[in-house]
């Protein structure tokens, strides 16, 4: 195969990415809020071989009593991720957090924390600010206009990214002879100014490891030039394949298909819901019944065979994939048992091996550090 | 600097005899860690990364190992400056706390774990849902230190600036605690079905949107967290002024304070705050006292004493005695002569301002720097010497372990304090004699547990239902660590 292999990565949020997947799961419905939970879904994703894992979030939700039939409650996505860190050796994690719900100084010191205890595994989803409810739960006033949003998402990302170079990777000298712990010019002041905020100061905790954890981005919510990572969703191969194409000219650096996946499940006897087992049209027609699901993404639903055949068909168009498993512990299992071990063999893609930082795994180079570079020019 | 108290002579010589009022008292423990002062001894060839996980990871599961109720963490939301400059001679960098503890929740399945977060510079409904978070997946281990750093200099890196009056600092904070319970407390005890064939996953009408307007805040959310096996995440508080300690009467559940080293002192802030407690209508026991404090161990009483000479002369290095100094003066010292005398004018006047790392708050500088001169003069020392003399690392009990474990005791069974909160002056070993040594030693004395009798932080601290959970009766709505 010419090109290099696929980057796999899954989501790993709630029950899985269909709003019902709660009835199908062979989990408790109190199965968001228990941490042997996710204890067994990121040692599954990191057994199988996946990249890197991510797990949705918002800061609220609209009316809960609006909704009754979805899953209500999910913990906060970084704290799921930094649980889910010294459980696992190779899995990148990737938090999804909307750059307006939070403080740009914070957001780096939780990325940059994530990073360095994971040993340089940790990955930034920036989320969509276009959130129901999100304006009414923050306290402070936000810029409500497209454009002012996208400006704002992209002044956190930059802004966040200075904060991770604030601290040179040399910084901390333990110089015993003088009595400095730190050596005070490779530390440096952000002065950071936007229309919406200004952030002063270094960051109170050193660049990670990774330089900047990876910061991964669907296309229409991040300039791709100014992502590590760029998702991208279409509803079929040939329009990821264009839109693919259309982020590499405007700077992307890496780009993702979103894949959402439902999958033949006929391998596990016992457990579980009605909706648990069959084709994966038949699953997919019993999920829809309680509660239908219209993905944004390119949906695949069938057999693990085609869906490696759909993997080597966008292939050339793409650096790697982020599939949606409809159901954690229905498509989450059969990707584990069926169809990850399939793109090993052939080399369509490759597991992270033990010590690879999650830029590692994408290829992509550790950042230079914009206040170091200044000294040198 | 200015209290020159040691500990042990204060504690061995009892200057009062305060009575034991309460002769079953247990002494519990929590760690502080890491403190970015000078007391943390980067130098010693021992100390390993103040940053590392690893070190992180060592300290929690130390501290676990002896029985501790809580691991800390502290915060600074801003790197520490002296004169305009980062101040380079002591531990910097620290974790985003939540974030740290929520990886340490994977790797400790018993101790608390304490997140020192600021009250002015976060955002409700997200910091709520963090500690909730946090609380959930420990399995009720989280809390909240709450502190209220409200200065425009932090503020500086952050979305808001400095918007808050000083005055206002605790109106900001309680109401972001309120704010925080009422999230906490949104959904129904029974809101979550209990089978995939239920007619929805939440019971109608069981989540309760939450609306706060308050002076310093407003938000409305729909929040997505339930209550975590201890019901709501543990609140502490640090912060030693009159509306400080009024505040934490009326919302908190412990104290971290800084009143642990004389016994006197320490008794007269527990009366001040168990007075306090009363009159905010919750039973005098109701808030547990952690005073923060150190420990030198050694096989005599000589050779402690000897080791905590040791240990100040690391701790107050030439370059730090130099900017200790130059702190009170409020002037660059650094070109000084450390075995010199100390200037002999009286410092610029101005307001030291706490928050950028010094403990003397609100002190006034030129007493600070006479009540100095007159010591050095009268016993001829230098500035190290002097600054050595008067170093709050003096404030911490120093001793064989039987001996600390005596003083201890007193402490808690005379009502001066419930616990210990101690930072290690090495990282990431500092805990370990503690553990290996005074622990048992304590527990000789029938005065430490041997075993964790409950799962969550309430349930090591003995503390009863979030406030928010009691009935008017007093009685418990909820059974705790159920
Ligand atoms: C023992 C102790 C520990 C503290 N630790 C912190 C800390 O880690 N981070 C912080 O921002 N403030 C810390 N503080 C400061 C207080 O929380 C508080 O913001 C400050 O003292 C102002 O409140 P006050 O006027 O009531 O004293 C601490 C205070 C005390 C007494």
């Amino acid at each position: 195969m010419a090109h290099q292999p696929l980057v796999v990565a899954v989501e790993l949020d709630g029950f899985g990415a269909h709003p019902a997947a709660w009835r199908a799961s062979t989990e408790r419905p109190d199965a968001v809020l228990d941490p042997a939970a996710l204890r067994r879904t990121v040692l599954a994703a990191e057994n199988a071989g996946f990249a890197f894992a991510t797990f949705d979030d918002a800061l609220t939700t609209t009316d809960a009593t609006a909704h009754p039939a979805e899953v209500a409650a999910r913990l906060d996505a970084i704290v799921r991720a930094s649980f889910a860190g010294p459980l696992t050796t190779r899995l990148g994690l990737a938090p999804r957090v909307q750059p307006r719900s939070v403080e740009p100084f914070h957001l780096a010191a939780q990325l940059a924390s994530l990073d360095i205890a994971t040993l340089g595994r940790a990955g930034w989803v920036v989320g969509d600010d276009d959130q129901p409810g999100l304006a009414d739960a923050l306290d402070r006033v936000v810029p409500e206009t497209p454009e002012a949003r996208r400006q704002e998402v992209r002044d956190v990302v930059t802004t966040v990214r200075r904060l991770w170079d604030s601290w040179e990777d040399d910084a901390v000298i333990k110089d015993v002879t003088t009595g400095r712990y730190i050596d005070a010019d490779r530390v440096h002041n952000v002065e950071v100014t936007t229309a919406t905020f200004s952030v002063h100061g270094a960051s109170i905790t050193p660049r990670p490891p990774q330089g900047h954890p990876v910061v991964i981005a669907p296309e229409d919510v991040l300039d791709p030039s100014l992502a590590d990572v760029t998702l991208v969703a279409g509803p079929d191969a040939e329009e990821v394949a264009f839109r693919a194409e259309r982020a590499r000219r405007q700077g992307a650096t890496r780009v993702l298909a979103e894949i959402a996946v439902v999958l033949d499940d006929d391998t596990a006897p016992g457990a579980g819901g009605q909706g648990n087992r069959g084709s994966a049209a038949q699953r997919l027609a019993a999920l829809d019944a309680h509660v239908p699901w219209q993905p944004d993404a390119l949906r695949f639903v069938g057999s693990s065979f085609g869906l490696v055949a759909l993997l080597e068909q966008l292939a050339p168009a793409v650096d790697g994939v982020r599939l949606h498993p409809a159901v954690l512990t229905s498509d989450l299992r059969v990707l584990t048992r069926q169809v990850l071990p399939r793109l090993h063999a052939t080399r369509l893609a490759r597991a992270p091996r033990l010590g690879q930082s999650l830029r590692d795994v994408l290829g992509l180079d550790r950042p230079e550090n914009v206040f170091s570079r200044k000294d040198v020019a | 600097m200015t209290t020159a108290n040691p500990a042990h002579a204060a504690a061995t010589a009892g200057a009062a005899p305060a009575p034991i009022t309460r002769p079953d008292a247990q002494v519990h423990f929590g760690v502080f860690f890491q403190g970015v002062n000078h007391h943390t001894v980067w130098s010693d060839p021992r100390s390993g990364s103040q940053t590392d996980f690893a070190s992180f990871v060592h300290v929690s599961r130390t501290a676990e190992r002896g029985l501790f109720d809580a691991f800390f963490l502290g915060e600074g939301l801003r790197l520490r400056e002296s004169h305009g400059r980062l101040h380079d001679l002591d531990v910097v960098g620290r974790p985003d706390a939540i974030t740290q503890l929520s990886a340490l929740a994977a790797l400790t399945s018993r101790i608390g774990l304490v997140a020192t977060q600021n009250t002015t510079y976060n955002d409700p409904a997200d910091l709520a849902r963090r500690l909730a978070s946090l609380d959930v997946l420990s399995g009720g281990r989280a809390a909240w230190n709450v502190v209220t750093t409200d200065n425009a200099w932090t503020g500086a890196n952050f979305r808001r600036g400095g918007y808050l009056d000083h005055e206002d600092r605790y109106v900001r904070a309680e109401e972001i605690v309120r704010a925080a319970q009422a999230i906490w407390d949104s959904f129904a005890d029974d809101a979550v079905a209990t089978s995939r064939d239920a007619a929805s996953w939440a019971q109608p009408g069981s989540v309760a949107p939450v609306a706060r307007e308050g002076r310093t805040l407003r938000t409305h959310v729909t929040p997505t967290v339930p209550r975590s096996p201890q019901g709501h995440p543990v609140l502490f508080q640090a912060g030693d002024s009159p509306a400080g300690r009024t505040f934490a009467a009326n919302n908190v559940d412990v104290i971290f304070s800084a009143h642990g080293s004389d016994l006197d002192d320490a008794l007269a802030f527990a009366r001040d705050v168990r007075r306090r407690v009363v009159a905010a209508g919750r039973p005098a026991d109701d808030v547990k006292i952690f005073p923060g404090t150190s420990f030198v161990l050694a096989d005599t009483e000589a050779e402690a004493r000897e080791k905590q000479r040791w240990l100040v002369r690391e701790q107050v290095t030439p370059a730090t005695s130099l900017s200790l100094i130059g702190q009170i003066w409020g002037e660059d010292l650094s070109h000084l002569d450390p075995d010199g005398p100390l200037p002999d004018h009286d410092p610029v006047a101005r307001p030291i301002d706490g928050t950028r790392g010094a403990a003397r708050q609100g002190a006034d500088p030129t007493a600070i720097a006479r009540a100095l001169r007159t010591r050095a003069e009268q016993e001829g020392l230098s500035i190290r010497e002097v600054v050595i003399a008067t170093d709050r690392g003096h404030n911490g009990f120093v001793g064989t372990p039987d001996s600390v474990a005596e003083r201890l005791i007193r402490f808690v069974r005379t009502g001066a304090a419930d616990g210990f909160n101690i930072s290690p002056w090495l990282v990431p070993d500092g805990l370990d004699d503690i553990v290996d040594r005074l622990v048992p030693a304590l527990q000789e004395r029938g005065a430490y547990r041997t075993a964790y009798e409950g799962t969550t932080l309430r349930e090591h601290l003995g503390l009863r239902a979030p406030l928010t959970r009691r009935q008017a009766n007093g009685t418990e709505r909820t059974a705790v660590g159920a």
